[in-house]
C-alpha cells in the first residue's frame, strides 16, 4: 500500500465512524449556529453595522466549533487504547496526522456548507462578492486552523485536563490565521477583487506551509511517548 | 555544591553591580528627555525587559529543539526555566508599556504591533507553562513542551507581521529612526540597562536551574527511600 492509500484508508475508517456515531459533527453543526445567535445578541447587530462585524461573526463560529470538534480527534483514540492501535499499524507516523487534518477538514468544510448559507439569511447579508474568491479564502483559512489544531488536540490528548488546555494553547497560535481570514472575508464580502486581498492571501499560504510542515517533524514526537 | 553555590554568589554580586551602574546611567547619567519629562526613563527598563524577554524565548525554541534531539534533560530544564524568566520580564513590558504609553499617547493601550505581538506573545509561553503544569507523566512533559516552544516560537514573526497588516499607527522607531535617535547618554543609558538585564537573565537562569536540578535530586532520594523500605 502506498502512503496515499494507507492515509485514504485512515481517513475512511475515522469517516465512518463519525457517520455511524453521528457524535461530534452534530454538535460542531449546532454550536456553529449558536455562537452567532449569542453574538448577535451580545452585540445589538443592527442592519447597518452588519457589514462590519459579519466577517468576524462567521471566524469566531467557525473556530470555536471548530475546537469544540477538534478536542476528541484523539480522546476518541484513547478509548480503549485505540491509539495504540493506530500507532503499532504498519504505518508511517506522518500519515496518521495527515489522515486526522483531512478528517477534521472535511468536518469543518462540511460544517461551513451548511452554516454559512444560514448565516447569511440570519443576518439578512447581501452577498456582492464573487463566491469562488470566498471559497478560497475559506478553504485556505480553514486548512491553516485545522492543521494547527488537529496537532495541538494530539498534544493535550496526552493531559488529564485536555478540553481545557487545548482552547488554551490553540488561540494564540492561531490569531494570524483569524487575522487574515476575517480581514480577507471582510474585503471579499463587499465584492472587491482578488488583487485586493492577495496580501492576506499569501500570509495565510505562508501560514498554512509552515504549519503544516511543522506538525509534520514534530508529530512523531507527540505520538511516541 | 559549594563550589557551585559560590559562582552563584559571584554571578549574583557582579549583577547587582551592573544594576546599580545601569540605574545610575539611567536615572543619573542620561538627559531628562525634553518633551515626555521623567516618564521617559521607563524606557531604558523597558525596552531591555522586552530584549530579556525576546532572548529567553529565543533560548526556549533552541533549547527545545536540542532536548528532542539529544534527549538530555539538561536541556529541557534550560527551556523550562527560561521560558518562566521570559514570561515575568514579557510582564515587565507589558506593565511598563501602558505606564509610559499613558503620558505618551495620553492613551493606555494602542493596538500597535509591536505591542500586540507582545501581548500575544505573553499567551503563548503561558500557554507553554501550563502545559508545563498540567498532570502528565515527567517524561511526556518534557517532549510536549518542547513541541509547543519551537511552534509558538515559530509563530511569533506571522503574529507580528499580521498584526501590522492589521494597522499599524503608534511606536516611536527611536533606535531606528534616520532624524531624530536618541541622545548619546540616552544610548549609553540604553546599552547598560540592556546588558545589566542580560546579566540578570543569566542569573535566574542559573539559579532555576540549580532550583530544578535540585527538586530532580530530592525526588531521587525519596525514591532510593522509598525502595529500601
Amino acid at each position: 500500500m502506498g502512503y496515499l492509500s494507507k492515509i485514504l484508508n485512515l481517513v475512511w475508517k475515522d469517516l465512518v465512524i463519525e457517520f455511524r456515531a453521528k457524535e461530534i459533527l452534530s454538535v460542531m453543526l449546532i454550536f456553529a449556529i449558536l455562537v452567532p445567535i449569542i453574538l448577535a445578541f451580545s452585540l445589538n447587530s443592527a442592519q447597518e453595522t452588519t457589514e462590519n462585524i459579519f466577517p468576524g461573526i462567521i471566524w469566531v463560529a467557525l473556530t470555536f466549533s471548530g475546537i469544540l470538534g477538534f478536542n476528541r480527534t484523539f480522546l476518541n483514540e484513547k478509548q480503549n487504547d485505540s491509539l495504540l492501535g493506530l500507532m503499532l499499524t504498519p504505518v508511517d507516523r506522518t500519515a496518521i496526522y495527515f489522515a486526522k487534518v483531512i478528517v477534521n477538514f472535511t468536518m469543518m468544510i462540511f460544517t461551513e456548507a451548511v452554516t454559512l448559507p444560514l448565516l447569511f439569511i440570519l443576518f439578512d447579508f447581501r452577498f456582492r462578492g464573487s463566491i469562488l474568491t470566498l471559497v478560497l479564502v475559506i478553504f485556505l483559512g480553514t486548512l491553516g486552523f485545522t492543521s494547527v489544531s488537529t496537532f495541538l488536540s494530539a498534544l493535550s490528548a496526552n493531559t488529564r485536563a485536555s478540553e481545557i488546555l487545548l482552547p488554551i494553547i490553540l488561540f494564540p497560535i492561531i490569531i494570524p490565521v483569524i487575522i487574515a481570514a476575517v480581514q480577507s472575508t471582510g474585503i471579499v464580502l463587499v465584492g472587491a477583487s482578488i488583487g485586493e486581498i492577495a496580501s492576506w492571501i499569501k500570509l495565510l499560504g505562508v501560514y498554512d506551509v509552515i504549519f503544516m510542515a511543522v506538525p509534520f517533524i514534530l508529530f512523531e514526537y507527540i505520538l511516541e511517548v | 555544591m559549594s563550589k557551585k553555590l559560590k559562582g552563584h554568589t559571584f554571578l549574583g554580586w557582579l549583577t547587582f553591580a551592573m544594576i546599580i551602574f545601569a540605574l545610575y546611567m539611567a536615572l543619573v547619567h542620561a538627559p531628562v528627555e525634553r518633551v515626555m519629562g521623567v516618564v521617559q526613563k521607563i524606557f531604558y527598563f523597558h525596552v531591555a525587559s522586552a530584549w530579556n524577554a525576546f532572548f529567553a524565548f529565543f533560548v526556549v525554541f533552541v533549547a527545545s529543539i536540542i532536548f528532542l534531539k539529544t534527549r538530555n534533560r539538561k536541556w529541557d530544564i534550560i527551556a523550562k526555566v527560561s521560558a518562566e524568566i521570559g514570561v515575568v520580564f514579557t510582564t515587565i513590558v507589558l506593565v511598563s508599556g501602558p505606564i509610559w504609553a499613558r503620558s505618551a499617547w495620553n492613551r493606555w493601550w494602542v493596538w500597535e504591533p509591536r505591542l500586540t505581538t507582545t501581548l500575544i506573545l505573553w499567551f503563548i509561553y503561558l500557554a507553554y507553562i501550563l502545559i508545563r503544569s498540567a498532570s502528565i507523566e515527567e517524561d511526556k512533559k518534557g517532549v510536549l513542551a518542547a513541541a509547543f516552544g519551537i511552534i509558538g516560537f515559530l509563530d511569533v514573526p506571522v503574529v507580528f507581521f499580521a498584526i501590522r497588516w492589521w494597522g499599524s499607527l503608534y511606536h516611536p522607531e527611536v533606535v531606528k529612526g534616520s532624524g531624530g535617535g536618541l541622545h548619546p547618554a540616552m544610548f549609553q543609558a540604553l546599552i547598560a540597562c540592556v546588558v545589566a538585564f542580560t546579566f540578570l537573565y543569566f542569573y535566574f537562569l542559573q539559579k532555576g536551574i540549580f532550583i530544578e536540578l535540585s527538586r530532580l535530586r530530592i525526588e531521587k532520594i525519596k525514591e532510593e527511600l522509598r525502595a529500601e523500605n
